[in-house]
Order: structure tokens, then C-alpha cells, then sequence
């Protein structure tokens, strides 16, 4: 079991699970399936950048579903009503959020732990009435229609699900990597000594300012790359997609998957899509089993699935040493954990 | 004259609703330091409980306000009893993510049980008010003078009993509240309870002029917090004072400037506020 389990950290498992992300559409059953797996991984795209904010850097954002709406809005507007083409208005989606990303971040990063995290849930709200009363910009409940699918500069026609599932799985894996470079570099580092402890982390010289807005930034780029490409896919939007919901959908996804870690937030988001697409009644009341569930993973699991595959892993790799090595290995705790952490 | 005077009429409507639910956010917040994003969801559990003792059981208005205060408050002493409690040790990011389970959960139960239609909920204070002109609705002054009530007795309560000081005394310092003897569990459970049943008495008062729907809570909650923000989190006074504050500037800002916008009024002055003065208006010191 522990072999089976080990074979699972190799640099291997996440090769064989790129293969089978490729190998996906010709396995699937029928385009729907393939469908439903591209709007996963646009989520975990969204993920991905609530986890450098949240899971790294330690500050609850509550605004990301909103910054994930105006990547999808600017990616809409700028195409629909402005006859910009994708790629031009893909990158206007990318700074038009990195760039709100700042200026609320400058604002709301002066705040600490609650109030963030309450400051942020009403940023996220003034976005949702904005999107839904400013008709003149945003055509307010009508949403938005006839978005602009991504140009295949003549090669591929990304109207069709399966060459856009190409598209987005290629954005996801730059997205992981990216993730995992972070992880490891000094700024990743950085971004955990301040979640780790904001006043320790200033003794040690980090400008706890600077990083927190370049997490931040980071992260709503994230959304906004999700939710252009999200609008690109479903090429109708509404206010809808600004909805706190979806932030709360997207809380749920990393605490399952493992928050802090580089895998969890793929394993959340992938493994509750799948399980609400084939539980369809649920739909409308699967908060009734996720909301007991986020309650019991923050009081028992709350490293997620990932987290706790991890530590479970630690914990038999020092058993099975000898004894003389686990002697080292107590003393070398402290470094294993914050290992873990970036794994 | 007479248009301005209904404006701080519905000013100090909206505002008693508000301070009311704020009220109990801030007492929870004090004693525990928890934000709990699920107080709207408590909230609105008192809306559905009082419409559902006086649509489905033909109670009378007071009886239900009654039976949805007991309910509500139960809820609410599960809630610090099998989720709270459990996490009084871990991060705080911790306990912000439980409540928006619960949030996410009584949400959903009450869809599942009358449907995320917005319902009309009846009061027998159908009647209005004219003094030479200025039209009162009986509903508005009911609101008015029950959230006055309201308030007087939990002043009273927490100054002049013994039960009372205990929150007080645990909201200045845990630890000399320890040493001296008060048993934590039970102040936890008590003020979940209390800041429970104002949010039932809140919702009760309010929903016959306006509806009752599933997602009643969430603007509320958020104003609610804008407003411990703006009257420092724990404080009672604080809590009254701004709950009053985003009363009137909704209510003269949503007849002045635009109907449309009026929601985001609160949210813009927390903005503009906390851009200034990160810690709150009348909050002393650091957070």
C-alpha cells in the first residue's frame, strides 16, 4: 500500500495524468462529457489563483468570483460590442484584471484577517451590482451574447468543444507550472512566511505590502484568465457569473482538494464537477452535502485531500526509516513540513 | 419638508432593522472574534420560521415572532455547540470558511423546503399613520419602537444582571474573565443564542413590508458588517450608532441620488472609509 502510495509522488503520476487529460476526449463517451471537463478546468484555472492568495499567502479573498466575472465581461464586452477580435481582447481581459487586481488590492490589503475578508465580500458585491445596473456598459440582466470564440489563425476551429478543450487543458498546464515554479522560488517562500505570520515575516525584512498586492495581482490574473476563457466557451454571459456563489463554489473546490497545495486544487475542482454532473439532482441543492462538508474538512481534513495524503505519507516514510534516522528526521520536522506545503 | 421628514421616517426604519442584526453580529464578534458570515443565513431562518408558524399554523404575529426567536436561537447554540467550539483553536481562516458552510447549508434547506420563491408575509399592523401629512405605516413605528425596545432591554441585561456582565466581562478580557471564574461554553452559547434571537426578532418586524425569499440575508449580512466595520467590531453602541448611520444615507441616498444604486451606498462608504482610516471610524487603537 505505502509502494502503491508513494509511486503517486513521482514526478510519473503527474505525467500519467497529463496523458490521460489528453487522451480524455478520445476516451469520453460523448462530446458532452468533454464539455463538462473543459468548464472543470476553467474552474480550477479560477482555483488555482484563489490558492496563491489564500492558500499561500493566507489572506481569505472573497472577491475572486467577481474578478472572474470581469475577466468574463471584458473578454465579452470588448468582442460583442467593441468587434475586437479574441486573442487581442483575451489579453484586455488579462489586464483589465490584473490591473482592478492592483487598485483594490493597494485598498484592501492595508486590512487584516477579517477585514479583508469582509472588505473583499463586499468588493465582490459592488461588482455584482455594477455588472447588473450599469446597463449602459454591461446591458445589465440581458447579459451578453455573441462573444467571440478564440480565432484558430485558420488551423483549428475552436468552436468545437474538442479543440477548445485542447485549448484550455494547454492554459491549465501552464497554470500548474507556473503554480509549481512559484512554489518553489523565494517569492512562493515569501508568500508563506507572511501566512505563516504577518509580524514574523516583516522581522525578517519582507515588505509584507509589496508581496500581499503581488499575490493578489497574481491571483485575480488568474480569475480574469478564467473567465475570459469561460466567456469564450459558454459565449453568453450574465450577472449571474458574478454571483458569490461562485466564489463559495471555488472556497469549496481548494479546501477539498488540499488549500496550499499544487495537485488539491485540480482534485477538488475535477473530482466535485464530476460528482455534481452525475448526481444531476443536486444541482440545485448540493449545498446541502457541501456545506456540512466544508464544516467537517476545516474541523477534521483541513489540508484537504492532497494535504492529507501528504501528511499521512510523511508520517509512514518516518516509520518505515530506521530508527536512527527518524532521530534526524524529528529534528528535521519543521523543514518536512514546509516541504509538504510546496509539494 | 414633509417628503424629507418620510425620508428619516424610512432612514430610522432601515436603520433599527439593521442595527438590530449588526447588533448580534458585533456581541458573537466580541466574545469570540469570529466574523460569522452566517448570521444573514440565521436571519433569514427567522424570516421562513415566522412565516411559516403564521401561514402554515395560523399563529398569531407575536406568537410566531416568539416561536422564531426560539428556534433561531437553538440553531444558533448548535452552531457555536458543533461547529465553532470544535474550531476555537484552529487559524481563523478556519472558522470564516466553517461559517460559509453553514451559510451555504441553511440556504439551501430552506430552498429545498418552500422554494426560492419570494414570499408576501401579513401582519395585523396594516394600518397608517397621518400626523398633518406625514404618513406613517403602523409596521415602520412597530419597527422603530421594537428595535428601541429591543435594545433597552439587552443594555439592561448586559449592565445590571449578573448573567449579563459575564458576556461583558469576557468580551474585555478572556482570560481575566477565566480567573474569575466564568465558564467560557456557557457565554459562548448564550450570546450565540441572544445575537440568534435578534436577528429573528429583526427579520420578523421587517419582512411585511418587504419579502421573504431565501437570499434575504445576504445584502443585510454585508451591511450589517459595513457597519460593525464603521462602529468598531465589538462594540454595542458602535453597532447602533452605525446600523443608524447606513440607515438614513440609504434611505436620503436613495431618494436623492439614485433608487437604482442605493445598495451600493454602503458598500462605497465602507470603501471610502476603510481606504482612509483602515481601522474603522470609531475603533480605538490597532486590530
Amino acid at each position: 500500500m505505502f509502494k502503491v502510495a508513494s509511486l503517486l509522488m513521482t514526478p510519473a503520476a503527474k505525467y500519467l495524468m497529463l496523458a490521460f487529460a489528453i487522451l480524455f476526449p478520445l476516451v469520453a463517451a460523448n462530446e458532452y462529457q468533454v464539455y463538462v471537463m473543459a468548464t472543470a478546468f476553467v474552474w480550477a484555472i479560477a482555483v488555482y489563483g484563489l490558492n496563491i492568495i489564500t492558500g499561500f499567502c493566507g489572506q481569505l479573498n472573497l472577491a475572486h468570483g467577481g474578478f472572474f466575472a470581469i475577466g468574463a465581461y471584458t473578454l465579452g464586452l470588448l468582442t460583442a460590442d467593441y468587434g475586437w477580435s479574441f486573442w487581442p481582447a483575451f489579453l484586455g481581459a488579462l489586464v483589465m484584471t490584473a490591473v482592478l487586481g492592483f487598485l483594490v488590492g493597494i485598498v484592501s490589503l492595508r486590512l487584516k484577517e477579517h477585514y479583508f475578508a469582509i472588505f473583499t465580500l463586499c468588493v465582490g458585491f459592488i461588482i455584482y451590482l455594477l455588472i447588473d445596473k450599469w446597463e449602459e456598459l454591461t446591458h445589465g440582466t440581458i447579459g451578453v451574447r455573441d462573444i467571440a470564440a478564440p480565432y484558430g489563425f485558420g488551423l483549428v476551429d475552436f468552436t468545437d468543444t474538442t479543440p477548445f478543450y485542447y485549448l484550455v487543458l494547454a492554459f491549465l498546464v501552464f497554470a500548474i507550472w507556473f503554480m509549481g515554479r512559484l512554489s518553489k522560488s523565494l517569492l512562493g517562500r515569501t508568500f508563506i512566511a507572511i501566512r505563516n505570520g504577518d509580524e514574523l515575516a516583516q522581522s525578517l525584512g519582507i515588505n509584507l505590502m509589496r508581496n500581499k498586492v503581488l499575490a493578489f495581482v497574481l491571483s485575480t490574473t488568474y480569475a480574469g484568465l478564467a473567465g475570459a476563457l469561460y466567456a469564450g466557451m459558454v459565449r453568453f454571459i450574465g450577472p449571474e457569473e458574478a454571483n458569490i456563489n461562485h466564489t463559495f463554489d471555488m472556497i469549496t473546490y481548494l479546501l477539498v482538494g488540499g488549500i496550499g497545495t499544487i495537485m488539491g486544487p485540480l482534485l477538488g475542482t475535477v473530482g466535485i464537477v464530476w460528482i455534481t454532473q452525475s448526481l444531476q439532482f443536486l444541482e440545485e441543492y448540493r449545498m446541502i452535502i457541501f456545506g456540512p462538508l466544508l464544516v467537517l474538512l476545516v474541523i477534521f481534513f483541513p489540508r484537504g485531500i492532497t494535504g492529507s495524503f501528504l501528511t499521512w505519507m510523511h508520517r509512514k516514510s518516518q516509520a518505515l526509516a530506521p530508527t536512527k534516522k527518524r532521530q534526524e528526521n524529528k529534528v528535521n520536522t519543521a523543514q518536512n513540513r514546509e516541504a509538504e506545503s510546496n509539494a | 419638508m414633509s417628503l424629507f421628514l418620510q425620508q428619516i421616517i424610512n432612514g430610522l426604519t432601515l436603520g433599527s432593522i439593521y442595527g438590530l442584526v449588526a447588533l448580534g453580529l458585533t456581541l458573537v464578534y466580541g466574545i469570540l472574534h469570529i466574523p460569522n458570515f452566517a448570521h444573514g443565513a440565521l436571519y433569514m431562518v427567522g424570516a421562513f420560521m415566522s412565516y411559516f408558524f403564521m401561514v402554515d399554523l395560523g399563529a398569531h404575529y407575536w406568537i410566531a415572532m416568539a416561536g422564531s426567536a426560539a428556534v433561531v436561537a437553538v440553531l444558533a447554540i448548535l452552531c457555536e455547540r458543533l461547529v465553532f467550539h470544535p474550531l476555537r483553536h484552529s487559524p481563523p481562516i478556519h472558522d470564516k470558511i466553517a461559517a460559509i458552510g453553514i451559510l451555504l447549508f441553511l440556504e439551501a434547506v430552506v430552498q429545498m423546503f418552500w422554494g426560492s420563491d419570494f414570499r408576501r408575509m401579513s401582519s395585523p399592523f396594516t394600518g397608517i399613520m397621518n400626523f398633518d401629512g406625514l404618513i406613517i405605516p403602523e409596521q415602520r413605528l412597530l419597527i422603530i419602537a421594537g428595535a428601541f425596545v429591543l435594545v433597552v432591554a439587552l443594555q439592561l441585561f448586559l449592565r445590571k444582571t449578573m448573567t449579563g456582565a459575564t458576556i461583558i466581562a469576557m468580551a474585555q478580557s478572556r482570560e481575566g474573565a477565566f480567573l474569575v471564574g466564568i465558564d467560557a461554553n456557557r457565554v459562548a452559547m448564550m450570546t450565540f443564542a441572544i445575537s440568534g434571537m435578534l436577528a429573528a426578532f429583526a427579520a420578523t418586524l421587517y419582512a411585511p413590508i418587504n419579502l421573504v425569499y431565501p437570499a434575504m440575508g445576504h445584502l443585510v449580512i454585508m451591511k450589517a458588517f459595513v457597519i460593525i466595520i464603521l462602529g468598531g467590531m465589538g462594540s454595542v453602541p458602535g453597532a447602533i450608532a452605525g446600523g443608524m448611520i447606513i440607515g438614513f444615507a440609504e434611505a436620503l441616498g436613495g431618494f436623492y441620488i439614485s433608487t437604482s444604486y442605493k445598495d451600493i451606498i454602503a458598500f462605497g462608504l465602507l470603501v471610502l472609509i476603510l481606504s482612509v482610516r483602515p481601522q474603522g471610524l470609531f475603533a480605538k487603537g490597532a486590530h
